[in-house]
């Protein structure tokens, strides 16, 4: 039986059509993958089902009945939930303050704590989830954050549970326990959709997947009898390659030096710990670790765009901590910032405009006050060619390339200054396959040039495929140094858990 | 179809200012018929009087001259991404430092007007530099600094007048038999009216806009910090520096419309109980100009003839001129609320629908 249906869906918005005709047929108990590059339309069609927005076109029909679901709270009645990405938890409160909050149940208008805190516990033991009811939220792992969410749906009597991209901020293990927990709701009747460009883990969870591109659908297939290369080809749309050949490193002087290195927010935590890496010419260093335990504060402070509270930040022996953010790039820092949208690229710019951001002072591209748009114009033809950045023109804003494009103009831009040290971080978020094999392979390009690399990501794949090195940031400290050859995701994980600290501890 | 839209949003800031301008006239001559004025004739009066006597244009031309200075104030530090609501204080600084200038220094003719003009852009620059050094500095919105600083502007300037520059009197006297900006030649070309050299300082200021946003250094960075702070920030640019910068030129101007104002149109100054509301007219004319160094022009024009030609509307067909301030605050309404996106949008939608059922 099917419990969800979505029959010919289309969703336009101006200028795109998001969902084109797609047809999804959910069994009872299954776990369906949704699988698409980012803007291929999941998360639309997701919304279309959960209520937030109304497709132009198409049906849906739940438990075989059609339906008009005009908000998440019928979407909730109809059985549906969502486990959205970013979890939606008040800090303060207690996990079951949080799992009543708009479902609040009373007794002549007095808040029943008490048995809604026995029913979350029976929920939570049925499913294995585990989570202590009276818990405060800012005091539990974000993995438990998880499963509150989770719960959550359940509480409201979720049968169907949406699951969006729900690995992304986890460790290792957190997504194998995840995985054990998807797998008991099943047992348990329900049914669960999985979004995901993740091979691996549908490989691991799903029984069937949806295969979405462009806003079509393009195949559903049993997990059974697929492999990886063939999910990725559909996909992508093409063949593609999942490993890199590289040499090994040819080190040689240290580029970066950092000593001791703390860093406060301003209420006084310190973010940065004593943090003490180096990385050498010729060398891709991987920094890994859970997301938010002091890499973004590491790189914003190498790049000048954070001040440090004390330490030293070398490069090429010189200190360029504190230093203003032009002064360190002038010393041969290129840097691939995280969030390429609002640090890397002016959207509203051309394609031209942005390729100079950080050398549009510098002759050619300026004659005394007056800047040279011929020069900046044959400059950025060179990049986007050499880069093989494809857009209309190089006078389209950047705003409408596509997300692998901006990141492919950016990294031209950045490794075309040739500089000493280059800092990635995050390079390939969100990008597709095809764009991924690209960026990687200009990555390694930079290290056998003799650059010194940093590269940040919460990929585990990427960091154990790219790195000659790998250093584990957790709470502000390197905890570790890893050799990716011999390394294996489950000790990778262990460390950026801060079980090592621990150990030392007891 | 891709290049068409291409073209409709490239054009899309003109489009909604026609669209705007054509709303704001609807609800102006549904206020006329229920008021049971004929809105015709009205708007035949209003655009026959203000542009088609030679003595008519030039006085459309003069009241078209501080608008632009203004629209151009008001757009400069848009580009940045700051809102610089003291334009009005900015022109009074810069109509009262011309005047002294032209009055107290005792300069030579030629000269003293000159003086006067790059000293009342001075002043106008100033006075911006206060709201974008706290900006920059502490943190202080722009808009609550710029706000006071009208005040202080506005109450200075009387306290100046009263004292020193009228003596007692609310009025000073008059600069010259004839404001030092207005020659001859030019007025009787058009029919004797006041125009003045102003026009041509403020034509000036649109080509060193432009000049400036698109063709230097400097304006790329405007532009950039202005699009997005943390991006420049990252490229290395100084945000502080470019917002300081962005309100200066805008402050000088809106002090050029002031030393336009008082050395090309009255000659003199006197105590003021309120606003000129000249700088604020520079809001609606960027917002409807779209921040571009031509669209102000335009806009300016437009404004120029709906106050200039209202005037001669209520002689000619009887409507009062309130009517036109309605129509005014209609067009900023319809352009600030985008109206046009949604009629345009609707209309695509529905051909959409159509091609596929």
């Amino acid at each position: 039986m099917n419990v969800v249906e979505m029959i010919g869906i289309t969703k336009r918005f101006p200028g795109i059509v998001a969902n084109d005709n797609i047809n999804l047929a959910i069994k009872k108990g299954e776990i369906h993958a949704l699988l698409g590059e980012n803007g291929a339309g999941k998360s639309t069609l997701m919304n279309v089902l959960f209520g937030l927005y109304q497709p132009e076109e198409g049906e849906i029909r739940i438990n075989e009945k059609k339906v008009m679901i005009t908000g998440p709270t019928m979407a909730n009645e109809l059985g549906i939930g969502m486990v959205h990405q970013h979890f939606m938890l008040v800090q303060p409160f207690t996990v079951t303050e949080n799992i009543i909050l708009g479902d609040e149940r009373s007794k002549g208008g007095i808040l029943d704590i008490k048995q809604a805190e026995k029913e979350i516990q029976k929920l939570s033991d049925q499913y294995g989830l585990k989570v202590d009811p009276s818990a405060k939220i800012s005091d539990i792992s974000v993995g438990m954050q998880q499963r509150v969410e989770i719960l959550k749906t359940l509480y409201r009597g979720a049968e169907t549970l949406i699951f969006d991209e729900p690995t992304a901020v986890l460790t290792p293990q957190e997504i194998d326990e995840l995985i054990s927990i998807m797998k008991n709701l099943v047992k348990e009747g329900k049914t669960i959709i999985f979004i995901t460009h993740k091979l691996k883990e549908i490989m691991r969870t799903c029984d069937r997947v949806t295969v979405i591109r462009r806003g079509k659908v393009i195949d559903t297939v049993d997990v059974a009898g697929n492999d990886e290369n063939t999910l990725a080809s559909l996909m992508v749309g093409r063949k593609v390659s999942f490993s890199i050949d590289k040499e090994d490193a040819e080190t040689g002087e240290t580029i970066l030096d950092i000593q001791n290195l703390v860093m406060e927010k301003g209420n006084g935590v310190k973010v940065i710990n004593g943090l003490n890496m180096e990385v050498k010419a010729g060398e891709i260093v991987g920094l890994a670790g859970v997301d938010g335990n002091g890499q973004s504060e590491l790189i914003e402070a190498i790049t000048g765009l954070q001040s440090i509270k004390s330490g030293h930040i070398k490069l090429n022996k010189q200190d360029i901590a504190n230093q203003r953010p032009r002064k360190i790039t002038e010393s041969g820092v290129g840097h691939i910032p995280e969030d390429r949208q609002k640090r890397g690229l002016v959207l509203d710019f051309t394609v031209s405009e942005n390729m100079v951001l950080q050398t549009y002072y510098q002759p050619p591209f300026t004659k005394g006050m007056s800047i040279q748009f011929n020069e900046i114009d044959q400059f950025a033809k060179r990049l986007i060619e050499e880069y093989d950045v494809r857009t209309p023109s190089i006078d389209t804003p950047i705003r409408a390339l596509s997300g692998g494009n901006q990141q492919k103009a950016i990294i031209a831009r950045e490794v075309d200054r040739e500089p000493t040290l280059l800092i990635a971080a995050q390079p390939t978020r969100g990008l597709d396959v095809g764009a991924i094999e690209f960026i990687h392979r200009k990555l390694v390009e930079q290290r056998d040039n003799g650059k010194a690399v940093l590269l940040v990501s919460l990929e585990l794949d990427e960091i154990l495929k790219l790195s000659d090195r790998i250093a584990v940031i957790y709470e502000g400290v390197i905890v570790g140094w890893v050799d990716p050859q011999n390394a294996t995701e489950e000790e990778l994980g262990l460390l950026m858990a801060g079980s090592a600290l621990e150990k030392e501890a007891n | 179809m891709q290049s068409l839209l291409a073209r409709l949003n490239k054009y899309s800031g003109a489009t909604t200012a026609i669209i705007s301008i054509l709303l704001g006239m609807v609800v102006g001559a549904i206020m006329m018929l229920a008021a049971g004025y004929n809105p015709v004739a009205a708007y035949n009066a209003l655009f026959v009087s203000a542009l088609f006597q030679p003595y008519d244009l030039g006085e459309t031309i003069r009241t078209i001259t501080p608008l632009i200075l203004t629209g151009l104030a008001v757009a400069i530090a848009f580009r940045t991404g700051l809102f610089n609501i003291g334009v009005e204080g900015q022109f009074i600084v810069g109509q009262l430092v011309a005047f002294i200038v032209a009055t107290q220094l005792g300069l030579p003719p030629v000269i003293q007007v000159i003086v006067a003009v790059i000293m009342g852009g001075l002043a106008g620059a100033l006075w911006g530099l206060v709201p974008g050094f706290l900006k920059a500095s502490r943190g202080v919105h722009e808009v609550i600094v710029s706000i006071m600083m009208n005040f202080i502007a506005l109450y200075l300037s009387n306290y100046l007048i009263r004292t020193w520059l009228a003596k007692g009197a609310d009025s000073t006297p008059k600069i010259a038999d004839s404001p030092p900006l207005k020659v001859d030649v030019l007025s009787q070309i058009f029919g004797g009216s006041r125009i003045h050299l102003g026009i041509f300082i403020a034509l000036l200021g649109v080509f060193v806009m432009y000049y400036l946003l698109y063709r230097t250094k400097l304006g790329y960075e405007l532009r950039a910090v202005g699009y997005n702070p943390r991006a420049s920030e990252y490229a290395g640019m100084s945000v502080k520096r470019n917002i300081i910068l962005s309100m200066m030129i805008s402050g000088s101007f809106a002090g050029l419309a002031g030393a336009s104002e008082v050395l090309g149109t009255s000659g003199y100054l006197s105590i003021e109980a309120a606003f000129t509301g000249i700088g604020f007219d520079g809001i609606a004319v960027a917002l409807l100009g779209g921040n571009t160094p031509l669209g102000v022009i335009f806009a300016a024009s437009l404004f120029g003839v709906l106050n200039y030609g209202g005037g001669n509307m209520q002689f000619e067909a009887d409507v009062p001129f309130e009517v036109i301030r309605v129509v005014v605050a209609a067009i900023i309404l319809f352009v600030a609320a985008n109206i046009s996106t949604k009629i345009v949008g609707r209309f695509r939608k529905q051909k959409g629908v159509k091609k596929h059922g």
